[in-house]
């Protein structure tokens, strides 16, 4: 019985080291990969050590790449956190309205973000895409809205946002829904107004759950691939080679197998540090928001 | 128990990351891929006389790509089993990832597929790895190869470009047969009659012609009855198939060069004065009379264009016009024309192809049954059923072009057969064979969506030549 209890705690963990290792190995064998030469001309690669780290530093692209997808990242995890939250707080207002959108409001998330890209390729296309129809009364009916590399990048994070911003909204959702409901109470009582109990009471309860879609936005944005992809290819020009799409250049379509894992071992590092600061900052904030109720 | 948190957090943060890192290093690309080549081919294995028979039983797997003339091949498999008794188990991929399915494969160096079909410039990718066979000394063996399969029946500019010495630099139609010529596309105009009569327009003869006829229509034909019809379609994504239709044809009918070969080294040749120039007139010319939302433009948005008489010229391959102008495909069908397209400065018509071909994994353990298909696929036989109740045109093979059965089939595709014709003998590979030719051809792609941007080319184009100058040196 005793060496049964002793080992139950191992048995139990099985299934999560059984994952991590499945995740752990391809990463590390992808490690030890880049510090070769390997590629599909030179299959029997020679030891580099660094030199492939050195070249993507040095490279104009790198630094390109590094800079869009930075953009891109800020860029559609600040809208969606905005919107998220905006609509769930007009979802909490009980009403039949806020129950239904509340079930249409979750059908982008079950739509891949590469389906979703390619429609919107098409509804973006100028001359036979519904958005320039629509907008045609307008006097916008000429947009070219991938031809230009600010366009391209609005446009791939629009198509970010309309996929994501519903995964916002529910977390947030979720979260007003188990605020505690005396402080709002006593608010009311003592008179204080909409902007000042959101800004007071609302908001800093609600932060920590806004933080985790935060931290699950902006590390899934720094990985984009699928919707730029299908949207724009990285074009016109560099203007949207993200990371992602560069390691995928790189090591598929030219096959540089070394060269193009180097950069998704860099994209690792940027995400394992975005991560750490953010989950960091999560504890803080949910140390004070424990505080606050 | 704030260690122990902060510890979580961290694993957390750690696998997290671990999980942004594709699993390129466990999707089959290992170390183990050989490249030496091993001394005798297993073609030297068959002996005795030819025998169709030879492999009965085996089951083969092909790797294809869906395009027509696939629908053509599959169509007709079954004659290939119950003449030789082989079977054939097929996964047909869309374009847009078949290319990328092809190489994860061969880069695994596993033997999934003993046959597929690859473009003519995928032999310098995956020749120099040792992928290929090199299906030579199967050509040459009157043992595995039956007389009636007949070499020199091939035009033989296709089965040059598939033979290759796997030296960067070097011509065609030197070294190992590294595939065989199945199917091919080449580049030329086509245009709508109808609008072209409307508005009193001849195809062009020179490329400034061709500027002017593209703006034309884009000002005019709207006026005219064909809402937002524009002048002529033509690719524009940040892809390689970007450069090598429309664009490296003109390109070389102007006599200029991708890369010139000095001391045994590839020099960069796209931003030579010539090259610049010419690269700004065609950005100009699709400025002026090209597509809206271009740099997304593929061959399929091009084709669909001018079948939907939203492009009143397309100059691509010469299928994707066809497809379009078959009774009943498409609402120009019928009023769609062929032409050479504009001549050179000199009055060149030198012709970029893709060349649809087949090949065969050299780690395949049934060479000898997949020789067989490959024979089977590219023979006479074959080759002439799809072309006549198929849709397997622009034949590689010289007794199908002069067949009356498929002259009468395509006349009645005003000019597709006199454009064939004149072009077919000047129509070759127009790029130098290299290793790097996907990242060069990408990279020129995204080249010129910069300089119709608005960049200035010399610059984009010295920058995109020094680039490259270190990638091939």
């Amino acid at each position: 019985m005793g060496w049964r209890l002793t080992l139950r705690p191992y048995f139990l963990i099985v299934p999560a080291l059984l994952l991590t290792c499945g995740i752990l190995y391809p990463f590390g064998l992808g490690l030890y990969y880049t510090l070769f030469d390997f590629s599909a001309s030179k299959p029997q690669p020679d030891m580099v050590r660094l030199h492939n780290y050195e070249t993507v530093f040095t490279q104009d692209a790198f630094w390109n790449s590094a800079w869009v997808t930075v953009l891109y990242a800020v860029g559609a995890a600040a809208v969606e956190t905005v919107l998220g939250v905006a609509v769930a707080l007009l979802l909490h207002r009980s009403s039949l309205v806020g129950r239904v959108l509340e079930k249409i409001l979750i059908l982008p998330l079950m739509i891949a973000p590469v389906i979703a890209a390619i429609i919107w390729k098409l509804m973006l296309q100028p001359s036979v895409g519904v958005v320039n129809h629509l907008l045609k009364p307008f006097g916008l009916g000429g947009v070219q809205w991938t031809d230009t590399p600010t366009g391209a990048l609005l446009s791939s994070i629009a198509v970010d946002v309309w996929v994501y911003t519903p995964f916002v909204a529910i977390l947030a959702l979720a979260g007003l829904r188990s605020l505690p409901t005396s402080p709002f109470e006593a608010a009311a009582v003592d008179g204080a107004g909409w902007w000042y109990t959101f800004r007071r009471l609302t908001l800093p309860m609600l932060w920590p759950y806004v933080l985790v879609a935060v931290i699950f936005r902006f590390m899934d944005s720094l990985k984009v691939f699928d919707i730029i992809y299908a949207l724009t290819e990285g074009g016109p020009g560099d203007s949207t080679v993200v990371l992602q799409i560069r390691a995928y250049l790189e090591a598929i379509r030219f096959q540089r197998y070394s060269f193009g894992i180097s950069y998704t071992i860099v994209l690792w590092a940027v995400v394992y540090l975005a991560a750490m600061v953010l989950v960091r900052h999560l504890g803080r904030i949910q140390r004070k928001a424990a505080e606050a109720k | 128990m704030d260690m122990h948190a902060h510890d979580r957090r961290r694993f957390l943060a750690l696998t997290a990351g671990a999980a942004a890192t594709p699993l390129l290093a466990a999707c089959g690309a290992g170390f183990g891929g050989d490249d030496k080549k091993s001394g005798g081919s297993a073609a030297n294995d068959v002996t005795g006389s030819f025998d169709w028979k030879r492999e009965k039983g085996t089951t083969l797997k092909a790797l294809l790509n869906k395009h027509p003339y696939t629908d053509a091949l599959i169509a007709d498999l079954k004659s290939f089993t119950a003449k030789t008794g082989i079977k054939v188990e097929y996964d047909v991929f869309p374009e847009d990832n078949y290319f990328d399915k092809l190489t994860v494969d061969l880069s695994s160096g596993r033997a999934s597929y003993d046959v597929f079909m690859l473009g003519a410039y995928m032999v310098w990718q995956y020749g120099p790895p040792g992928w290929l066979e090199d299906l030579g000394p199967w050509m040459r063996n009157s043992s595995a190869t039956g007389a009636e399969w007949d070499q020199a029946d091939f035009f033989p500019n296709l089965l040059q470009s598939d033979q290759w010495t796997l030296k960067d630099g070097a011509p065609l139609g030197q070294g190992g047969q590294y595939a065989l010529p199945w199917g091919w596309e080449t580049n030329v105009v086509a245009y709508n009659t109808e609008v072209f009569k409307k508005l009193g327009l001849k195809p062009a003869e020179t490329f400034d012609e061709l500027r002017e006829i593209a703006g034309a229509v884009k000002k005019k034909a709207p006026g005219a009855g064909y809402d937002g019809m524009y002048g002529i379609a033509v690719r524009g994504s940040r892809s390689w198939a970007t450069i090598h239709p429309g664009f490296m044809t003109m390109y070389a009918r102007n006599g200029l060069h991708d890369f010139t070969v000095e001391g045994g080294k590839l020099k960069p040749a796209m931003n030579t004065p010539k090259a610049i120039a010419f690269t700004e007139d065609w950005a100009a010319m699709v400025k002026q009379g090209g597509p809206p939302s271009w740099t997304s433009y593929t061959w399929y948005q091009c084709s669909s264009d001018l079948g939907a008489k939203k492009a009143g010229m397309l100059f691509d391959a010469d299928t994707a016009a066809y497809f379009q102008a078959v009774k009943g495909a498409s609402p120009a069908s019928g009023k769609i024309a062929f032409h050479p397209g504009p001549k050179g400065p000199d009055g060149s018509l030198a012709t970029n192809m893709w060349i649809w071909s087949l090949g065969m994994n050299a780690k395949s353990k049934k060479k000898s049954a997949s020789w067989l298909f490959l024979q089977w696929a590219t023979g006479k036989e074959h080759l002439h059923k799809a072309a006549i109740t198929g849709n397997h045109i622009d034949p590689v093979r010289k007794s199908i072009s002069q067949d009356a059965a498929y002259k009468d089939k395509m006349r009645h595709l005003p000019g597709f057969l006199d454009t064939f014709e004149t072009v077919v003998d000047q129509t070759k590979i127009q790029f130098t064979p290299q290793a790097q030719f996907f990242d060069a051809t990408t990279s020129w792609a995204a080249a010129l969506q910069e300089i119709y941007g608005g960049k200035n080319a010399k610059s984009v184009l010295n920058g995109l030549a020094g680039d490259l100058a270190s990638k091939v040196d």
